[in-house]
């Protein structure tokens, strides 16, 4: 099979949407002529045109408000903020309006818009261009958010969201856009709400979502050469909704189970599945719950600094080494 | 059902300015109604009334089309009534009862009523103006021919999404028409405390789009006025900032009784300028309405809402599942 980074494996998800739906706008900074900070919209103004590849000001809070009030008039807008810790603006539109409304106003029309945005560390970015904040996200109803961790699935859950009729915080990692796999052609759709078993393993369950897959991965197979310890890797995909059902099979087998994520650790995205366990899995545990994410501090800069404060594959791999051997 | 909400071109007729009248009144009881409503118990939760500032409600709306939107603000019911909601809905959902807009979760701050152009009140100051730059974006992009109207409050301006959603529907010139209803104060903030200029439409400049300012009491000058935006809206443009000067008459909410941040002095001044009565003085003047033709007017929008209440009474609880249905569409 062909081979396509996640940035473009996103894009196609684009064009194949735009070229089937008029309805798609796109609407971001800079996502025009520049592109986009990370080219996933490279090239899309020269292809569709300015009405439907928009830049807008630098109004976070706005860009979701003119997607939600165009989808209420029946366009189908796929929003881009920029750098996910810029979202901080837009919060206001995503849970007071965008989330609520189908709810609120008594189920009578969806908010059918996608938020895409890039998260993570592991640039050197700093502070206020790094983070994770999905949690945020998860903490509030009416919202679905995705998180791929592959080109295909980026490509697959992306043609999903589009195609919802709920709004959807499409959460994408910096890291990941160069990386290359294989993407299937043509239009396909990856459904929300079902995990995908990247690694199995019977020893221990790692569960995780976004780049941490990829992490959890590597070190999962340095366990098995080291210490002959096989680790389940589980992709979460999506974390609204959450595939409970592929975790707690997996962890009612393996009785260890260990959280990966990049986002801070307290009341983060790993707080919220650990207690999910607890309450479906509970009697299965050979041992307590264990997890890896981001330090409680802001994301510094330095290299050396930034390795400390973010989840690696070696706090991963020591982390399943003591759960396995706990 | 009487709506403000049609195709017109001015002037008005007589006809018209005393369906706007009926219109007027219905919203001043609405409100009313509210106000006594709450004081016995039967409703709860918290509404904001607009009672004195149906002119503007009332007034814009008769310059909409009933395909045009209309977006408003946490004191939402006058501007529901007037694009042509239906006072029992509206009621109904004040009573917290499933045949209400929002099914009962929405209450007095989260009404729409997307069939007749309502895009909904909404509890987060300035909250609605992006949606309404975005229905207004949908409208152009799609070639339309429909107008969105976001109104605001005074209070409203302080927000980062007023100027946002203003910058971008003036520089995308989308057929939208900002309406300022600046009743003078921000719950107890005066204006004056927080906003370095008098007039809020003086802030078109800096959009480099048309500000107006407008007696909000006279619903004959707020009607002339809003065509004018809604015209220039739809012809493509672009914006128009119009601000209506109005006073509410009632506390800022039902926990507001006792107005400490205003003079009753200021208070009897505006009721002088009461927008239903500036409205039946030029229509008496001119010999368009009898006394009689106003008392039967009153009347008729009293038992209008008594209806209204008597529908949402009698209407049926939610059901515990609608606690957690909707979600999700
Ligand atoms: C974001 C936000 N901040 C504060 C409030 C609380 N609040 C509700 S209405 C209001 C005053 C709004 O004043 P204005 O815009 O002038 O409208 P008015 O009440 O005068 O009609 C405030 C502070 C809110 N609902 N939303
Ligand atoms: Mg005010």
């Amino acid at each position: 099979m062909r081979k396509l980074s996640y940035a473009k494996a996103l894009r196609e998800a684009l064009c194949i949407e735009m070229d089937r739906d008029e309805r798609v706008i796109l609407l971001g900074e800079d996502i025009a002529a520049y592109g986009g900070s990370f080219k996933v919209t490279d090239g899309l103004l020269a292809q569709y045109g300015a009405e439907r590849v928009r830049d807008t000001p630098i109004s976070e809070n706005t860009i979701v408000g003119l997607a939600t009030g165009a989808a209420l008039m029946g366009l189908r807008p796929v929003a881009e903020i920029m750098f996910m810790d810029f979202i901080g603006l837009a919060v206001d539109q995503i849970v007071n309006h965008a989330a609520k409304f189908h709810y609120m106003y008594g189920g009578q029309k969806a908010v059918p818009i996608v938020v895409r945005t890039p998260a993570g560390g592991g640039r050197g970015y700093g502070p206020t261009h790094s983070q994770s904040l999905e949690a945020w996200f998860m903490h509030s109803p009416g919202l679905k958010v995705a998180c791929p961790a592959t080109p295909a699935d980026a490509k697959g859950l992306l043609l999903s969201a589009m195609r919802d009729d709920n709004p959807v915080l499409f959460v994408e990692n910096k890291l990941l856009y160069g990386v290359q796999d294989e993407v299937p052609e043509g239009d396909y759709t990856v459904p929300f709400g079902q995990a995908r078993i990247a690694r199995e393993g019977t020893d221990l369950t790692i569960v995780t979502y976004s780049r941490m897959v990829g992490e959890s991965v590597v070190a999962a197979d340095a366990l098995e050469q080291q210490h002959g310890i096989s680790a389940a890797v589980i992709d979460l995909r999506t974390l609204c909704p959450l595939d409970m059902d592929t975790v707690t099979e997996s962890v009612s087998a393996t009785g260890r189970c260990l959280i990966v994520a990049e986002d801070y650790q307290t009341a983060g995205v790993a707080a919220e599945i650990g207690f999910q366990v607890i309450e479906r899995a509970f009697e299965y545990l050979d041992a307590p719950l264990r997890r890896v994410c981001g330090l409680d501090v802001p994301i510094p800069c330095a290299r050396g600094l930034e390795e400390i404060v973010l989840p690696t594959r070696s706090r991963i791999a020591t982390a399943a080494f003591e759960l396995a051997t706990f | 059902m009487i709506s403000a909400a049609r195709t017109q071109s001015e002037p008005m007729s007589p006809e018209r300015r005393i369906d706007l009248l009926r219109l007027m009144l219905l919203a001043r009881r609405f409100d009313e109604r509210l106000m006594e409503l709450f004081g016995q118990g039967l409703i709860t939760g918290t509404a904001h009334a607009a009672c004195g500032q149906e002119a503007s409600a009332v007034g814009v709306c008769a310059a909409l089309r009933g395909t045009d939107q209309v977006a408003s603000t946490h004191r939402g019911h006058a501007h529901l009534l007037a694009k042509g909601g239906c006072p029992d809905r509206l009621m109904a959902e004040l009573f917290g009862k499933r045949t209400g807009y929002s099914k009962g979760r929405g209450g007095s701050q989260h009404v729409a009523a997307y069939e007749i152009g309502f895009l909904g009140s909404n509890g987060i100051t300035a909250g609605g103006l992006p949606i309404a730059t975005g229905a207004a974006l949908a409208a152009q992009h799609r070639g339309l021919d429909s107008v969105v109207v976001a109104f605001l409050g005074d209070g409203a301006v302080g927000q980062g999404a007023f100027h946002e959603a203003i910058n971008v529907g003036a520089a995308w010139k989308l057929p939208i028409v900002y309406v300022c209803e600046n009743n003078l104060y921000a719950m107890g903030t005066a204006v004056a405390n927080t906003s370095p200029v008098t007039d809020v439409a003086d802030r078109a400049a800096g959009y480099g789009i048309p500000g107006a300012v407008v007696d909000g009491q006279d619903v004959d000058a707020v009607y002339s006025s809003a065509s004018k935006a809604v015209e220039r809206a739809r012809s493509g443009d672009g914006p128009t900032l119009l601000e209506c000067k109005t006073y509410r008459y009632f506390g800022h909410s039902k926990g507001d009784a006792e107005r400490p941040y205003r003079s009753r002095d200021e208070e009897r001044w505006w009721e002088q300028r009461d927008p239903i009565r500036v409205l039946t003085g030029h229509l008496r003047g001119q010999g368009l309405l009898t006394e009689e033709q106003e008392t039967a007017l009153r009347e008729e929008a009293a038992e209008r809402i008594e209806r209204a209440v008597r529908f949402a009474m009698d209407s049926p609880k939610p059901e515990p599942a609608d606690a957690t249905s909707d979600l999700f569409a």
